[in-house]
């Protein structure tokens, strides 16, 4: 089956950075479907932004190794959507192309920084998004926009042709209104590459089974504890209770990690991302720099120009944390951190088959009501440790509070997502009963 | 000279087929620029590094050569600093888990005794691109990137400050030149290949640094220059200021840089995109070919070789591949005619003996060994032939040429003919000759073999000049 | 905490300008972020954090397909007879 998809859904919530009306598309397991692709996964011939001026007008040569495959099976690539600047934010708010509005209220962020994919599969505009996960990506504007949304196990899917953010967290997921769907993308995302040398040889073959009888479900304290909004923290208690019904085990838990978790991902994350930046230099793509100037007085214009605030903002810390003197005492002991929340997560998954508990510490809050950064940042903090022990991790939604979507999130052990998409669909398939 | 100090860090171009960490090809000479290029070696966003094998091999190759210690984990690292060569804004390198550590090469000092240099560590990272300045009024404010040379395997050899002498440094760059080749994983005629940093200082004083050396030559040069230029200033009682300074080819200086690299803090964290290596067990399995101390020694056993001729011939793995098979025809006269002529007449060319046909050369001195010819048409023989291959020509066989130019060597026979010819034609020799003056026999030799263009062989001349000198007296 | 004069440091380390005006404001919240990150001084042990189990991944030494040379410079601001122009360091 081939054919010509014509993409003219309204673009009411900002979702979309670039769109393509027609659509050519060819034989294969997603023959004909539309599907949008964040903006910092490269794809051929197409503007790739990042949501950034630095990259206006962009259009890269080369596919990324996802998108070759997602053509392979037919898919409609139907554009590129929007996202926090370089997947640094939570709300999609740090974009150089003017926010995303989430389709459940368009006063609210969506959630970030994969908020166009997930605005565009909210809203209907497509049945499936690309989006990337480093640090809660994925999961924070799926349970904020109410879909659903994986971060797959790292190395599970190729990085190449992602823009770099912070390489050892960070992962290409599906999003899709379902869980049936996200598995479907799932499948066709996760063939081997010879081209990133961090990646598994692990395919994803697997129908979803809504069966979770006899699994062991661990509740983290910290997961339910301070810092979590009271009645998100029971909507997805109740959740958990629906899981008992079906035949689940709760345990409680602990990961006393999580103390230092989210400053452990800020310091990679920001390291990783100071050095990934260096390459934007006008030079050889993007908006061009003055070749009669100097080349450092015009570089660092240049960058200063065309990086939004809170990338300049984490170019800073991340140069800073790896500078001489610093290294030990803040890239050094994040890596031993990131060991031992690896650690703790081992030690429960011998234990549990899961773990539960909510994607994020609050329902969508306001456009432009959390301005303080580390505060922004503080809205990570169920969702980082995912990234940093390499988990498989999915957010599916868990009903509502004040008409505001709550998510589930389930993590599974390393290459277990076969299993954590079975309990996501269980719970789906258990509460639209 | 006493209490010099010196160390070199010598940057080695690979010859593997493509670059360290894409497949696009290596070889970037004579190649229309921006043509040897991909996303991962343009730095394209979204790009990841892919190891090539090969560039492991060789290298371990070189640890295992130059006696180094791999360590069970070996990992590359990033080393952030900007610059319009350095596509990334940063050179995927090889920071503190290097490739080996702590070897040696031995190596003749000042008073020819052979002594052991040693190497602190060797490690792989990628080139840059190349920068190109062009001249013109409008043209001096910018500069033209390359991306070519972008991601060409380099391996880092540092050394610890062992080398006593500028001569011993050059001498220390050609073993190990030679040794690179002998393991087939350089080729030190390709322009650019060899970058060679030095530190210098004289004992009590402080270490400078030379950066942008790119020549064997021009590593003596320059650090002759610093240790004039050191020794001057110690003699005024001048301080050696702590720096680094930049060598200047042409001029044959070095200047005070002052470069923006110097105060750069490289913010080296491991390459994430990278898997760490475990080698240890691949260096084991490693065979080395017979290296050039090694071959040198054969040289002198099996084919009774002086210790000269021998380190002559094994300096370059291609010279002592072609005399190897030569040397059939008589191993000390193989050796004296290619270590002792060939080689010179090939350097006076700018030409590499890859370009003489082994065979060809052999039945040249085959002539000469025959007696076919003399010494001196062998010499200016195998210059035409050069000559002939230096202009893109067929080089002829040696046989035609002295055939059709009739060079053969005058027999014997032939000689007492002319030498009358010659006598007759110069009285005053004679005369000189009955004098008793010594010189007028060497006179005759001269005048024959100008009158032969060479071909009648001095040595049986003098003495059949003399006896026909005698006659006549006694007539 | 880092004052005014380091984090300009930083930023000159790092060839990004940063906005003199905005210069006080950064600082700030710089440093509020700097502090949260000393949760990091509780965690004990120095040197290696775990090994990865995956080790010597690495491609042979065959020639791919490079871009066309059009394809390599499509997306260069200025190019010269197939260089790509760059600004000069002094």
């Amino acid at each position: 089956m081939q054919g010509i998809y014509t993409f003219d859904a309204e673009d009411r919530h900002n979702a979309f950075i670039t769109r393509q009306e027609e659509v050519r598309y060819g034989d294969g397991k997603l023959s004909g479907v539309a599907i949008a692709v964040k903006d910092n996964i490269s794809t051929k011939g197409m503007q790739t932004t990042c949501a950034s001026r630095i990259l206006e007008g962009y259009v890269p040569p080369y596919d990324a190794h996802v998108v070759s495959l997602l053509r392979r099976e037919g898919a409609a690539i139907v554009g590129k959507t929007n996202m926090d600047e370089f997947g640094m934010g939570t709300t999609t708010e740090n974009s150089a192309f003017g926010p995303t509005t989430n389709p459940c209220d368009s006063t609210c962020v969506p959630g970030g920084s994969s908020g166009g994919s997930a605005a565009a599969v909210a809203s209907g505009m497509v049945k499936m998004a690309l989006g990337t996960d480093t640090g809660g990506s994925i999961r924070c504007p799926a349970a904020f926009c109410g879909i659903v949304g994986l971060k797959p196990t790292y190395g599970r899917i190729s990085r190449y042709g992602l823009i770099a953010y912070s390489n050892s967290l960070e992962q290409i997921g599906p999003m899709a209104g379902n869980v049936g769907d996200v598995s479907r993308l799932m499948e066709v995302i996760s063939a081997p590459d010879r081209h990133d040398s961090t990646t598994y040889a692990r395919p994803y073959e697997h129908t979803p089974v809504a069966d979770i009888g006899g699994k062991r479900i661990g509740l983290p304290a910290e997961y339910f504890g301070e810092g979590v909004d009271k009645d998100v923290a029971a909507a997805v208690r109740k959740a958990t209770e629906k899981l008992e019904e079906m035949g689940a085990e709760l345990v409680e838990c602990s990961i006393p990690s999580m103390a230092y978790a989210l400053a452990a991902y800020y310091v990679i994350c920001t390291s990783e991302a100071s050095s990934n930046l260096s390459r934007f230099d006008g030079v050889r793509y993007g908006p061009a720099v003055e070749k009669r100037r100097q080349w450092h007085p015009e570089f660092r214009d240049h960058r200063g120009k065309r990086f939004g605030t809170e990338v300049q903002r984490r170019i800073m810390l991340g140069t800073f944390a790896l500078s001489a003197g610093y290294y030990g005492k803040y890239y050094a002991k994040a890596q031993i951190a990131k060991e031992n929340v690896r650690r703790d997560f081992t030690r429960i998954l011998e234990d549990v088959d899961l773990i539960a508990g909510p994607t994020m510490p609050t329902t969508a809050f306001k456009i432009g009501e959390k301005t303080d950064p580390l505060s922004m940042y503080l809205s990570d903090i169920l969702t980082v440790p995912a990234n940093l022990a390499g988990l498989p991790a999915i957010s599916v939604p868990c009903g509502k509070v004040a008409k505001m979507p709550v998510g589930l999130q389930l993590i599974g052990k390393p290459f277990g997502e076969e299993a954590v998409i079975d309990a996501a669909y269980a719970y789906e398939q258990g509460v639209s009963q | 000279m006493s209490g010099v100090i010196i160390g070199l860090e010598i940057h080695c171009q690979l010859k593997t087929k493509t670059k360290l960490f894409c497949g696009c090809s290596n070889d970037y000479h004579d190649v229309e620029p921006n043509t040897h290029v991909c996303p991962i070696c343009l730095g394209l966003p979204g790009t990841m590094p892919k190891l090539n094998r090969m560039s492991i091999e060789y290298a371990l190759r070189v640890a295992k050569a130059l006696h180094l210690e791999v360590p069970e984990v070996c990992e590359f690292s990033r080393k952030n600093y900007f610059y319009p060569d350095l596509p990334k804004g940063y050179q995927i390198t090889m920071y503190d888990k290097p490739l080996a550590e702590r070897g040696y090469l031995m190596v003749e000092d000042d008073e020819g005794r052979e002594k052991k240099v040693r190497i602190t560590r060797i490690h792989l990272e990628e080139d840059p691109g190349r920068l190109v300045h062009k001249t013109g009024r409008d043209r001096a404010g910018y500069t033209l990137v390359d991306y070519n040379r972008s991601g060409v395997p380099l391996i880092e050899i540092v050394t610890e400050p062992d080398i006593k002498s500028p001569k011993e440094a050059r001498r220390f760059l050609n073993k190990l030149r030679a040794t690179l080749e002998y393991l087939d994983v350089f080729d030190g005629d390709r322009e650019g290949a060899i970058r060679v940093d030095a530190n210098i200082s004289i004992s009590g004083n402080n270490r400078v640094e030379c950066k942008n050396i790119s020549s064997y030559k021009g590593v003596e040069k320059a650090l002759n220059f610093e240790l004039r230029r050191q020794t001057n200033l110690i003699r005024r009682g001048q301080e050696v200021v702590r720096e680094t300074r930049h060598y200047m080819e042409a001029q044959g200086i070095t200047t005070s840089s002052r470069s923006k690299e110097e105060e750069n803090d490289y913010r080296y964290f491991p390459e994430p995109d990278l898997r760490p290596l475990h080698v240890q067990d691949w260096l084991e399995k490693i065979e080395l070919p017979e290296l050039p101390d090694a071959r040198r020694e054969r040289f002198v056993e099996q084919y009774g070789l002086s210790y000269e001729h021998a380190k002559t011939l094994t300096g370059d793995p291609k010279v002592a591949d072609f005399y190897e098979e030569v040397a059939e025809i008589g191993a000390e006269l193989a050796a004296t005619w290619v270590a002792d002529t060939l080689l010179g007449e090939l350097n006076y060319r700018n030409m590499r003996i890859e370009a003489v046909e082994p065979m060809n050369f052999a039945d040249l001195v085959v002539l000469l060994r025959d007696g076919d010819i003399t010494d001196r048409v062998a010499v200016d023989v195998l210059r035409m032939m050069l000559d002939q291959i230096a202009k893109g020509e067929e080089c002829g066989m040696p046989a035609d040429i002295v055939s059709s130019l009739n060079l053969g060597r005058v027999d014997e026979s032939e000689h007492d003919e002319m030498i009358r010819k010659i006598i007759e034609a110069n009285p005053k020799a004679v005369e000189d000759f009955r004098a008793g003056k010594k010189g007028a026999v060497n006179f005759l030799v001269g005048q024959v073999m100008k009158e032969t263009r060479g071909r009648a062989d001095p040595k049986a001349l003098a003495p059949a000049i003399t006896r026909l000198l005698e006659a006549t007296v006694e007539d | 905490m880092v004052s005014e004069q380091e984090v300009e440091n930083v930023a000159r380390l790092g060839d990004i300008s940063i906005d003199k005006e905005r210069l006080g404001e950064f600082t700030a919240q710089f440093n509020k972020i700097l502090s949260y990150f000393d949760l990091l001084d509780q965690v004990a042990g120095e040197g290696d954090a775990g090994e990865h189990d995956l080790y010597n991944v690495l491609r042979d030494d065959e020639v791919e397909a490079s871009l066309s040379h059009e394809e390599a410079i499509s997306n260069a601001g200025e190019t010269e007879e197939g260089y790509i122009k760059a600004p000069r360091v002094m």
